[in-house]
């Protein structure tokens, strides 16, 4: 055989190897999901460990684990893939911040990934506070972390108290904004309220570092929204029930007394419901807000306290 | 020691390096940090800009180690291979113009690979830094291209320098691949040094501890040319510091070139 036609002939054979070996491997996953599907797996739980193996590359290797800590993240917590196991998370962001002490985004965001759970029991606000309490011990002149830990006790915990201590300590870090020590305050008097939680959660919306915070406070504050809705419409529910003498079940007798113009809906769109149970509004299971989050109880119509937040400054 | 001469030897061995196609590693370098800005974006929440930084470093620092390495020990014991090594020595040259030229001939092939990473690393950041929305560059702890990150660009290269000497050292009296794994093995060791110091905490107040100690002193220490991560933290790396660690690369890299010259003096080639 020639050279050309030899060489053409090897060609085609490397070209049709190559998309058999693709078509093969697509078809096993098709046909064999199961078999030999990867098994989470976190070969060193000891950052110590992974940066000595790592000599003078710790920096690269605090970002390919906090890469894996977010596909965990996503896999986990926002396409609710089963964990096989234990939860890997926080080990995942322990070697991280092991290997980057400095490494800001991995403690805040870290924080917020462990105590989110929006639609799962994987909520960890526990971790969270150790996570924080780490970049603290390792950074104190972060009093991101102190406000973070403080954002935590409220808003996972449901702990006003607790909140209000780190705010105050937040704010004795130098170089803390200067409505750091009103917010402590506030929350103390207040014990926490629905404005405390909007005041939070604008403060995080517009000092945000990236999309998902932001998305994370907008989605809180679009919650918090539809909570204002809920007490209108129980205040209305109420009012029907004291006009009739009894439970409205669904909301086409309000609408026909015209207390109501329509159907009621969230802020997605959905419709709110009844709860047969107690007669109250709440968010339907198909709305994107349920389920909403549980207020500290001084944050429920009545209780809610009179002061106003603090004035908000940018920071700095 | 004629500078001439060194001038002549050290060029040589820049060219014999780009016609190995050793600046094909720009090339690797390039595709690598790009491609990583394109693809890492998505994954990192918000982290692209300093992962970029990282990644850019430890390449650069990768890519270093390999070509001073690998070129490195072959310096010396690939001309006593190819016998080449007798018509060197039976012109008008020194052994030690030899054993400098080749050591500054590598330098100067790092220097210039380092110097092309460097400027595609910032590119690639400046373009990354100008496609970023304004309000999360606020959330940075350093611009993109914060010229402070030359620092840490520096002092990988003071220790390629000091490499490229072990390298060479090694090769004056030893085969190629045993000079790769003793070189290795000291770049290794050089970053666990300070284990080394810390060792009387265990042993206390026993022999085992003026040893370590002493190898602490000798053994060269390469964590020391480490400050990536400050410098992608926006940590400050004072001036002093580099200072006494460029005396420290160099007074070690002169102990090791001398000791090379030496060595290689000495050896019989008839």
């Amino acid at each position: 055989m020639s050279q050309g036609p030899r060489a053409g002939l090897l060609a085609t054979l490397v070209v049709a190897g190559l998309v058999a070996s693709i078509g093969l491997q697509v078809a096993r996953e098709r046909w064999y999901p199961q078999v030999g599907s990867p098994v989470d797996e976190l070969y060193f739980t000891s950052g110590d460990a992974v940066g000595r193996l790592a000599l003078s590359y710790k920096s690269l290797l605090a970002d390919v684990y906090w890469i894996r800590a977010i596909q965990y993240f996503a896999a986990t917590r926002l396409q609710h893939r089963p964990i096989i196991g234990d939860d890997l998370l926080y080990p995942l962001l322990d070697v991280t911040t092991t290997l980057d002490p400095a490494f800001n985004i991995a403690y805040r965001f870290g924080a917020i990934f462990l105590a989110e759970n929006r639609r799962s029991s994987l909520g960890r606000p526990e971790l969270a506070v150790k996570l924080l309490d780490k970049g603290t011990a390792q950074n104190p002149h972060k009093w991101q972390y102190l406000y973070d830990k403080a954002f935590v006790y409220y808003w996972y915990f449901g702990d006003p108290k607790t909140a209000a201590h780190w705010f105050g300590e937040a704010a004795r870090v130098p170089d803390s904004p200067e409505w750091m020590p009103g917010l402590a305050a506030y929350m103390l008097a207040q014990g926490g309220d629905r404005s405390s939680s909007r005041f939070l959660f604008s403060q995080i919306y517009e000092t945000a570092e990236h999309e998902y915070m932001r998305d994370m406070a907008a989605f809180r504050l679009r919650q918090l929204d539809a909570l204002d809705l809920i007490d209108q419409l129980n205040m209305l529910l109420e009012r029907y029930e004291r006009e009739t003498g009894e439970p409205a079940l669904t909301w086409e007798p309000l609408v026909r007394r015209g207390m109501l113009r329509g159907v009621p809906t969230d802020p997605s769109g959905t419709p709110f419901v009844i709860d047969p149970l107690t007669s109250r509004a709440t968010v339907s299971t198909d709305s994107e807000y349920y389920p909403l989050p549980t207020e500290p109880p001084t944050a429920r119509p009545g209780v809610t306290g009179s002061a106003a937040p603090p004035a908000r400054e940018p920071l700095k | 020691m004629n500078p001439r001469t060194l001038q002549r030897i050290a060029l040589a061995v820049f060219r014999d390096s780009v016609r190995d196609r050793v600046l094909y590693n720009l090339a690797g370098f390039a595709l690598l940090v790009i491609g990583a800005s394109f693809l890492i974006g998505q994954l990192t929440a918000g982290q692209d800009v300093k992962i970029i930084k990282d990644l850019g470093l430890a390449a650069m620092s990768v890519f270093g180690l390999f070509i001073a390495v690998f070129i490195g020990i072959g310096l010396v014991s690939k001309e006593v291979e190819r016998r080449s090594i007798y018509s060197l020595v039976s012109k008008p040259v020194r052994r030690s113009e030899v054993v400098v030229g080749k050591y500054l001939g590598l330098v100067l092939t790092i220097a210039v690979n380092l110097a092309v990473m460097a400027v595609v690393w910032y590119v690639v950041l400046g373009y990354m830094s100008w496609v970023e929305n304004e309000f999360f560059k606020q959330g940075w702890e350093a611009p993109a291209t914060d010229p402070r990150m030359l620092r840490a660009v520096y002092l990988i290269f003071v220790q390629l320098m000091l490499v490229i000497a072990i390298a060479l050292f090694f090769s004056t009296f030893s085969s190629p691949l045993l000079s790769a794994v003793l070189t290795f093995g000291l770049y290794v060791a050089g970053h666990f040094s300070a284990d080394l110091k810390n060792f009387d905490v265990a042993v206390g107040d026993s022999p085992v501890r003026y040893i370590t100690t002493a190898l602490y002193y000798v053994l060269p220490n390469m964590a020391a040319f480490d400050v990536k991560n400050a410098v992608v933290h926006a940590q400050p790396v004072p001036a002093g510091y580099l200072l006494t660690t460029t005396a420290y690369g160099l007074s070690y890299i002169v102990v090791l070139v001398a000791a090379g010259v030496w060595i290689f003096s000495r050896r019989d080639f008839k």
